[in-house]
């Protein structure tokens, strides 16, 4: 009776060590390409290292000097707001209107014909080249550009605007472009998780009388909750993130007056100078505050997520 | 020799930087020309008048290198290449890079740039023509020249005959310019423009040059302080005034809506530049029909005339370095003498494009020449305004770093003009973008 | 609520709810419109205002693209599909693999490992790129595909869409059916499990492919000759080149040749794609 058993649960192990052979290709890249070079990273923040024409100066160790100079002399605390900012202002309308979309997508009563249309029209942007995207919009939105030409010839202004000269406007531009390219999306995973609540659910609440905001603010939301998590981490994640299309529209200057310049977009600027010194030290910073955004998020949301009672 | 390896150790005790390659200086029978460039303009004269007439040997290919100037990728780019030239395969080596007077100092005082005379084998005959300042930018510590140009910059102001008949009463190029020979008479046609509706110049960066080029202090002194000119404040006042009293379009140097003022539809009055702009811009932006005839008719073209303008002024200029370790020296010979030395090309180089070539032999017939008349400027010939200009400009005020200054100023302050900013905001902005791309200056 | 106010209120609501479709996707599909019909227009018709006429200018822009030596569009086509596929592939297989791994194997470190590898889907790439490139540099792989696509193969929020699915569909038995009949792991992952994952793998395949065309900041940093570039590269040259600008129709052509190819393939695969998004992503 012992030995069919012994041998089966040796056999076991011997299986469970598979395990770790097909998760090694993985972690073996991670390690080479994303951990050391983060290490590297941190490494070099420390440093002094940059270019004075085609001579280097550095590596010289100059302790934390880059990080009090990114503090004191850059404005990195304006970046970092440029970046948050226009991440809420894309994310709030997006995610009002795609919870919007969604219930009227879903709704039994209404039956919205032609959804498949609607769907694969407002997917769309999400695979455009962000980069093309950007200069597509600066082409059109330029002094001279068919946006202007458009709005002058129908009168509904007498000169052009300069978009691309307006703090207000720049930075719309680049909310509404983010909007476009993923407010298909999250309607879509939205769609989805209304779907897959229980009808049952909306049925006992119709016979109890409830209204429509009602179930939507008692039933709806909290149940998507697990997906409005999920929506809410990757938007900020990638928000944090954000460079091709401010990069593109103001041409790597963030400009008027670096209003637009995101956390990454300042990165780069060092980065491409090769000063890698200061890039190190910024890296470094950029890190830790989306680190804890993330963290933080993450905890807060998956605490929810837990409350809410959401299925296994 | 000696004297070079002097300068090495001189270079390397100075800046404590790493010291530069010691493999062979040149070489010969590479197959391919590589050579570095931010934009096309020396790629069509070259295509023009060295490839057309057979000149590039049957087995050697010529790559073209191009690398956009702003935001200082180009010289990025090129500072990654030469320091990387020794371990390059043959057929990646850097042959010819271009550089511009905005930035040539940093190429010049290096052993990345050959001895024209002594590596490339141009002789003291060949430049004797060339305009002397042509020289004396590319000309090192040492007395050894790095550089040869083909064109001379001096610039002056090139406007639109019929709206000059319109507004002045006249097109001459005599009576405009005296009209338009001091700044407040320049600000008084301004006036006089704005109110039959044009524009006196396209946008804010329009006469940058002619303020920053008779500055009389350097961007940066030799400790590496960043200093400004008042010529530079005198060029915000200006542009302030002007934008606030409509007399500019408010376009950025280089945009669309820029070149756009000098097409069919455009209301702009003039631009300041030198030779290169005629051609290399102004003939492009003025043409309704791209492919339409270069003649009067076709847009706005030949319906321009140039005047010397307020201020007198130079512009840029594009120079040819030899690059250390390049592996096709007699090609690179060749090419500098055809293009920089051969009166002929230069004289073709001068009536098909409109520059202002650097041979002043050349230049004197083509002033002396009553049959020679620019299509562009409505058949006006304009070198004889410019040649003793071009013998007196000087650039000894020209550092390494005065193209990274100039766009992060011109950047800065367009936000200022704009009524964006502050001005003290906008000084604050530009230190912030100077001391990211350059570290080691001081404000 | 009487049955005449309720439908009134009902037919409102739809047509309101029509109405806000239409809108939105006429957002969405303007820009396009607009695009391409400023590619067929001459640089001097473009400077003079906007018009919905198409213009005859479509065959000159095309050609004077290609034709530009400054613009190796047609290379950089090449380049971007290359490394696209490349990455994507490696990013589907090794993600599956990895998932596969922490799903059917109980091994000491299965934890943590898939902890860890939540952590670190939430760290910005872009924080390592410094390291990054300095490791390049001195492997000697600057200017090369290879930094592009071999490390496409540790893909954290692939990984994590492909465990969700396997949680879904996977039945463990599958595997044990496999080892009675005596096949090993490795093959009984190839061979077995591979196929069921296929539609989850073939979507994220697709996204994976759109994710590493769009990319823009890794390869501007890493990619210097002409020769090496890809599709968005170009743009941000279109972009900053003064000189580039002075033929706008050019410009829109060039935009349009980034654009429209994954547009016209989107079009295509519209509905596997969309269905997609929420495959495993959500539970039941």
């Amino acid at each position: 009776m012992s030995r069919p058993i012994a041998a089966k649960k040796r056999k076991t192990v011997e299986y469970t060590r598979w395990g770790y052979f097909f998760i090694a290709p993985f972690f073996i890249i991670y390690t080479v390409f994303a951990l050391i070079p983060l290490i590297s990273t941190f490494y070099n923040s420390f440093f002094e290292t940059y270019r004075i024409g085609l001579s280097q100066v550095g590596p010289n160790f100059v302790g934390i000097q880059n990080f009090i100079s990114v503090f004191t002399e850059s404005k990195i605390y304006i970046y970092a707001w440029n970046t948050v900012l226009l991440w809420v202002l894309n994310f709030i309308p997006q995610i009002a209107v795609s919870l919007l979309l969604a219930v009227l997508f879903t709704s039994s009563s209404m039956n919205i014909k032609g959804q498949q249309f609607f769907k694969t029209v407002i997917y769309m942007p999400n695979l455009i080249m962000a980069s093309a995207f950007s200069m597509l919009f600066f082409a059109l939105f330029s002094d001279g550009g068919p946006v202007n030409s458009m709005i002058v010839n129908a009168g509904l202004v007498s000169e052009p605007i300069r978009f691309g000269s307006s703090v207000g406007w720049t930075r719309a531009l680049i909310c509404i472009m983010n909007f476009m390219m993923w407010f298909g999306n999250t309607t879509i995973l939205l769609m989805a998780g209304i779907m897959g609540i229980d009808n049952s659910l909306f049925e006992a609440a119709r016979i109890d009388g409830a209204g429509t905001g009602k179930v939507f603010f008692r039933i709806t939301m909290p149940l998507l909750k697990p997906i409005f998590v999920f929506v809410f981490i990757t938007s900020l994640i990638g928000g944090l993130q954000m460079f091709d299309v401010p990069q593109i529209l103001t041409n790597g200057s963030g400009n008027p007056d670096r209003t637009s310049m995101t956390l990454i977009m300042f990165l780069n600027k060092h980065l491409a100078s090769r000063n890698y010194g200061m890039a190190g030290a910024v890296s470094v910073l950029i890190f830790f505050v989306t680190g804890a955004l993330s963290l933080v998020a993450y905890r807060v949301t998956m605490r929810g997520y837990r409350d809410s009672g959401a299925t296994n | 020799m000696r004297k070079i390896l002097v300068a090495l150790l001189a270079l390397t005790v100075a800046t404590g930087a790493v010291g530069l390659f010691a493999a062979p200086k040149f070489s010969d029978g590479g197959k391919v020309l590589t050579i570095y460039v931010w934009n096309d303009e020396f790629q069509t004269r070259f295509k023009d008048y060295f490839e057309k007439a057979g000149l590039v040997p049957k087995d050697v290919t010529v790559n073209w290198v191009v690398t956009p100037n702003q935001d200082n990728a180009y010289q990025n780019k090129l500072d990654e290449a030469l320091l990387n030239q020794d371990k390059a395969s043959p057929n990646d080596k850097i042959d010819i890079f271009l550089v511009e007077a905005d930035y040539a100092l940093k190429y010049v005082n290096t052993d990345a740039s050959l001895d024209v005379m002594k590596d490339v084998g141009l002789t003291k005959a060949d430049l004797s023509q060339q305009f002397q300042y042509t020289k004396d930018i590319m000309t090192d510590k040492n007395g050894v020249l790095k550089g040869v140009s083909w064109q001379g910059c001096p610039a002056g102001f090139i406007y639109r005959r019929s709206i000059a008949k319109e507004v002045l009463g006249t097109d001459d190029p005599a009576k405009v310019q005296a009209q338009i020979d001091s700044w407040e008479k320049f600000d008084a046609v301004a006036a006089k423009l704005k109110a039959k509706g044009y524009f006196a110049v396209s946008g804010y960066d329009d006469d940058f040059r002619v303020f920053t080029d008779n500055a009389t202090v350097p961007w940066v002194d030799k400790n590496g302080k960043i200093q400004i000119d008042q010529n530079i404040n005198k060029w915000i006042d200006q542009t302030k005034e002007y934008t606030d009293k409509g007399y500019n379009n408010k376009a950025s140097l280089w945009s669309a809506e820029s070149s756009a003022g000098a097409g069919p539809n455009g209301k702009v009055f003039g631009y300041f530049g030198p030779g290169w702009f005629i051609d290399f811009c102004l003939a492009g932006w003025s043409k309704a029909d791209p492919k339409g005839p270069d003649a009067l008719g076709n847009g706005t073209y030949g319906d321009w005339a140039f005047a010397k303008g307020p201020q007198g002024f130079s512009w840029g200029g594009t120079w040819l370095v030899a690059a250390a370790g390049t592996d096709n020296i007699s090609l690179v010979k060749s090419i500098f003498k055809k293009m920089t030395v051969d009166q002929s090309t230069l004289t073709a180089i001068a009536k098909d494009k409109g520059d202002f070539t650097n041979n002043i032999a050349v230049i004197n017939n083509l002033a002396n020449d009553k049959k020679f008349g620019n299509k562009f400027l409505g058949g006006q010939n304009y070198y004889g305004l410019l040649v003793d200009s071009a013998k007196k400009i000087s650039r000894k005020n020209i550092t390494g770093y005065d193209q990274g200054c100039t766009e992060a100023l011109m950047a800065a302050f367009k936000d200022y003009f704009d009524g964006k900013v502050t001005k003290d905001q906008a000084w604050g902005n530009f230190y912030t973008a100077i001391l990211e791309k350059y570290p080691n200056l001081k404000k | 609520m009487s049955q005449a106010t309720s439908r009134t209120e009902l037919i409102s609501k739809t047509a309101l709810t029509y109405i806000l479709l239409v809108i939105l996707s006429m957002l969405c599909i303007f820009p396009f419109v607009i695009l391409i019909i400023n590619s067929t227009r001459f640089h001097s018709e473009i400077q003079k205002g906007f018009s919905l006429a198409i213009g005859s200018a479509f065959g000159q822009n095309w050609t004077k693209l290609l034709s530009d030596k400054n613009i190796p569009i047609v290379r950089a086509l090449l380049n971007s599909v290359f490394i696209s596929t490349c990455a994507s592939v490696l990013t589907v297989y090794f993600s599956s693999m990895t998932a596969y791994g922490i799903y059917m194997y109980k091994f000491k470190f299965r934890d943590v490992a898939s902890n860890f590898i939540m952590i670190v889907m939430m760290v910005p790439t872009q924080v390592s790129t410094l390291g990054f490139i300095r490791l390049m540099q001195q492997m000697g792989l600057m200017n090369s595909f290879i930094p592009l696509i071999i490390p496409a193969i540790a893909a954290p929020v692939v990984f994590f869409f492909l465990l969700q699915y396997m949680r879904s569909i996977l039945p463990f038995d599958i595997v044990e059916a496999a080892r009675i009949d005596g096949s090993n792991e490795f093959y009984t992952f190839n061979r077995i499990v591979v196929p069921i994952l296929s539609p989850a793998i073939a979507v994220q395949a697709i996204f994976a492919f759109v994710a590493n065309w769009n990319n823009f900041f890794l390869p501007l940093l890493i990619l210097n000759s002409k020769e090496k570039w890809t599709i968005p590269i170009i743009i941000a040259q279109l972009r900053s080149a003064d000189y580039l600008k002075f033929d706008m129709g050019q410009v829109y052509m060039t935009i349009c040749i980034a654009i429209v190819p994954l547009l016209i393939i989107y079009l295509l695969l519209s509905r596997f794609i969309i269905s997609g998004v929420t495959m495993g992503s959500v539970k039941g």
